[in-house]
């Protein structure tokens, strides 16, 4: 790639609309499972006792329902970026591509 | 004393082997379903094994498949990859010793998935060909970048190796009273044979039938040990707690992640060390384009999800199944030395509770899965290890790329395949008695501690240079060895001494730590004209890497 190619694809509008918007909803979503997990750890951690308080009439504790919800929670997270990535990124990208090629902006 | 555990143990399993005339006739029968299941599986597995090898020829099909694969095929792999023996037996194992430290586990496991599909899995798949340092070492100086991802990538893969090859055996030992070692031996060599010959599609393939199996067994298990309780999991949960000596602490955090320091540690290796295997990395090479490699990360990431849900069922029905149940005591063992010790130790907690639950039948069933997976991990991990050898060290450090032919390159990946089974076969014999899920913790730890850092900052810091990397990377991979050296599970569990010099069991905390600030001092302190080129090189990796503009097409098969 020479350095006029970098210009050229820089200083297209839809590479640095495709660039923010991409890194503010990939590192926002990894934050919401740093946090989400980071905070379950911590938990262990520091207080093991609040995921062994008995929920409800039965046995079960806080912590089973905490884990398995941090499972559902990773699951729909990769699924809500997918969705983004492979639908809006991926047109704007095949955009930027198109326009690279054909030697445009 | 160890040498007494060893006797007792394998009288057990002669005892278990030959059994009273009753015993006798009711495992006969086992034996011989568990055996067809697993020729039947063997047999399957080389067919796939003869296919592969004839679509095998060039080294792009032998390292990736010819990057044909699906994103929905490579989810199944990927989860295939990680649905280990290590975390199908040593965490349903560790459920039944501690109850919801086995969680814990599962957790730290699973939410790397997420993160590597946010941030690095279109990257990878845009900048990358054969293996994670072709994008570590996009920019810098390939010679001393590929050596060190290489040597990370060999660490690994040997850990990880010996977790499955003690498995492996524990597993065939406990079936067919084989001796041990001659189990180890038969996995190495069928590993070998389905790597050299059959390439990444062979290997793929296994992987994508092994988690089929995998995930249609467990559900079973799962759901037989739920109907006992008509579904219902506050009775399940009551029952365990009643016949666990643990009780009630089963169901809360206990003292396998005892001080903060080690809980933090934990989810830094697991987290990080995810994205840092090469075994994984390299699945992503495997896919067409960025939108596969996301696709298969988010099937991955339900199957392997779905997986651990039914791992944890599993652990509390073998509490409730399998302890206390004299059929799967092991006397010996408990004359020695007393408790309530189960055939094969804690990790066959999964397979007796398939024949709990499913008799004879299922118990074959289960063990052939559980050998299949532990096939299918070990011929993804040896293919990792191997790539790295032929790939970055022969054709990129020792002939400085593009001078080799590609059929000299499959061949040196050939030979490092036998010589990598070998290796495994000898530490497999070796660590017969360590806990298998601890071992797959430090493999973790040096992948989030050598690997991951390098790639990671490659990929997102333009600041990063070659002598960052190395010197970062290299004391990162050094920091893990030695801490894991220093700390309980070698030095006081291997080496006998009496108190461990560092104290924790896992040092990803530490040594992540040392590796990512020492990579950025190192970074930003070199002035030199190859730094300063490096720099600049990141623009046009950087667009590269966003777009996918110059990346490799792939060819379909």
């Amino acid at each position: 790639m020479t350095q006029e190619d970098i210009q050229r694809i820089k200083n297209n509008p839809k590479y640095n609309e495709l660039i923010s918007k991409r890194s503010k909803f990939a590192w926002t979503l990894s934050i919401i499972m740093l946090v989400v997990y980071y905070t379950f750890i911590m938990t262990i951690a520091f207080s093991p006792e609040t995921l062994g308080t008995k929920i409800g009439d039965g046995v079960i504790t806080l912590g089973i329902p905490v884990g398995i919800a941090i499972i559902f929670i990773s699951f729909i997270l990769a699924g809500i970026y997918v969705k983004r990535a492979n639908g809006e990124f991926d047109t704007l990208t095949q955009e930027i591509k198109d326009e690279f090629n054909d030697g445009k902006v | 004393m160890k040498k007494l555990l060893l006797l007792g143990l394998m009288f057990s399993i002669t005892l278990f082997a030959s059994g009273t005339i009753e015993g006798e006739i009711e495992k006969q029968p086992l034996n011989m379903s568990a055996i067809i299941m697993f020729l039947i599986f063997v047999g399957g597995t080389l067919v796939i094994t003869y296919w592969a090898a004839k679509r095998t020829k060039t080294a792009s099909d032998f390292y990736t498949a010819g990057g044909g694969i699906t994103g929905f095929q490579n989810g199944m792999a990927i989860a295939g990859d990680y649905m280990s023996a290590a975390s199908f037996l040593g965490i349903s194992g560790l459920v039944y010793l501690a109850g919801y430290d086995g969680l814990i586990y599962s957790i730290g496991f699973l939410v790397g998935w997420p993160v590597i599909l946010f941030l690095v899995s279109e990257r990878l798949r845009n900048l990358g060909k054969y293996t994670f340092a072709d994008v570590a070492a996009y920019r810098l100086k390939q010679a001393p970048i590929r050596t060190l991802a290489a040597f990370g990538s060999i660490a690994t893969v040997i850990l990880y190796l010996i977790a499955q090859m003690v498995g492996a055996g524990k597993l065939i030992q406990l079936l067919f009273g084989l001796p041990y070692e001659l189990a180890v031996v038969l996995v190495g060599t069928l590993m070998i044979l389905y790597v050299t010959f059959g390439g990444m599609l062979a290997t793929t393939w296994v992987q994508i039938i092994k988690a089929i199996l995998l995930l249609a067994g467990a559900t079973f298990m799962a759901l037989a040990v739920l109907a006992q309780f008509d579904f219902s999991f506050n009775d399940m949960f009551a029952k365990a707690i009643e016949v666990h000596d643990k009780g009630e602490l089963i169901m809360a955090p206990g003292g396998l992640v005892g001080d903060p320091i080690s809980a933090i540690s934990l989810g830094i290796a697991l987290m990080f060390g995810t994205a840092g295997l090469p075994h994984i990395l390299m699945r992503f090479f495997t896919v067409s384009d960025a939108k596969e490699a996301r696709k298969s990360v988010f099937y991955a990431t339900g199957f392997i999800g779905y997986f651990y849900i039914l791992t944890f069922i599993i652990g509390f029905g073998a509490i409730i199944m399998v302890l206390n149940n004299p059929e799967y005591l092991d006397v010996a063992k408990q004359l020695i030395s007393g408790g309530s010790p189960i055939l094969g130790g804690k990790n066959m907690a999964a397979i007796h509770l398939s024949h709990a639950v499913g008799g004879n039948f299922f118990l074959g069933f289960i063990s052939a899965v559980a050998f299949a997976t532990i096939l299918a991990v070990v011929s993804g991990l040896t293919l990792a290890g191997a790539s790295a050898i032929s790939h970055d060290l022969y054709a990129n450090v020792l002939h400085k790329g593009g001078e080799v032919d590609e059929a000299k390159e499959m061949r040196v990946s050939k030979i490092a395949t036998v010589v990598l089974g070998i290796v495994a076969i000898f530490l497999g014999i070796a660590f017969e008695q360590q806990n298998i899920a601890f071992v797959v913790g430090l493999a973790f730890a040096i992948a989030a501690s050598a690997n991951f850092p390098v790639l990671f900052l490659s990929m997102f810091w333009s600041k990063l240079t070659t002598r960052g990397a190395v010197i970062g990377g290299s004391l990162g991979l050094a920091t893990a060895i030695l801490l894991v050296i220093l700390g309980p599970i070698v030095w006081v569990d291997i080496f006998g001494f009496q108190d461990a010099i560092f104290p924790y069991k896992y040092p990803a905390l530490f040594s992540v730590t040392v590796a990512f600030s020492s990579i950025c001092f190192f970074s930003i302190t070199d002035k030199s004209e190859t730094a300063q080129k490096e720099i600049e090189a990141f623009e046009a990796q950087d667009i590269r890497s966003q777009t996918g503009i110059g990346a490799e097409g792939a060819s379909s098969h």
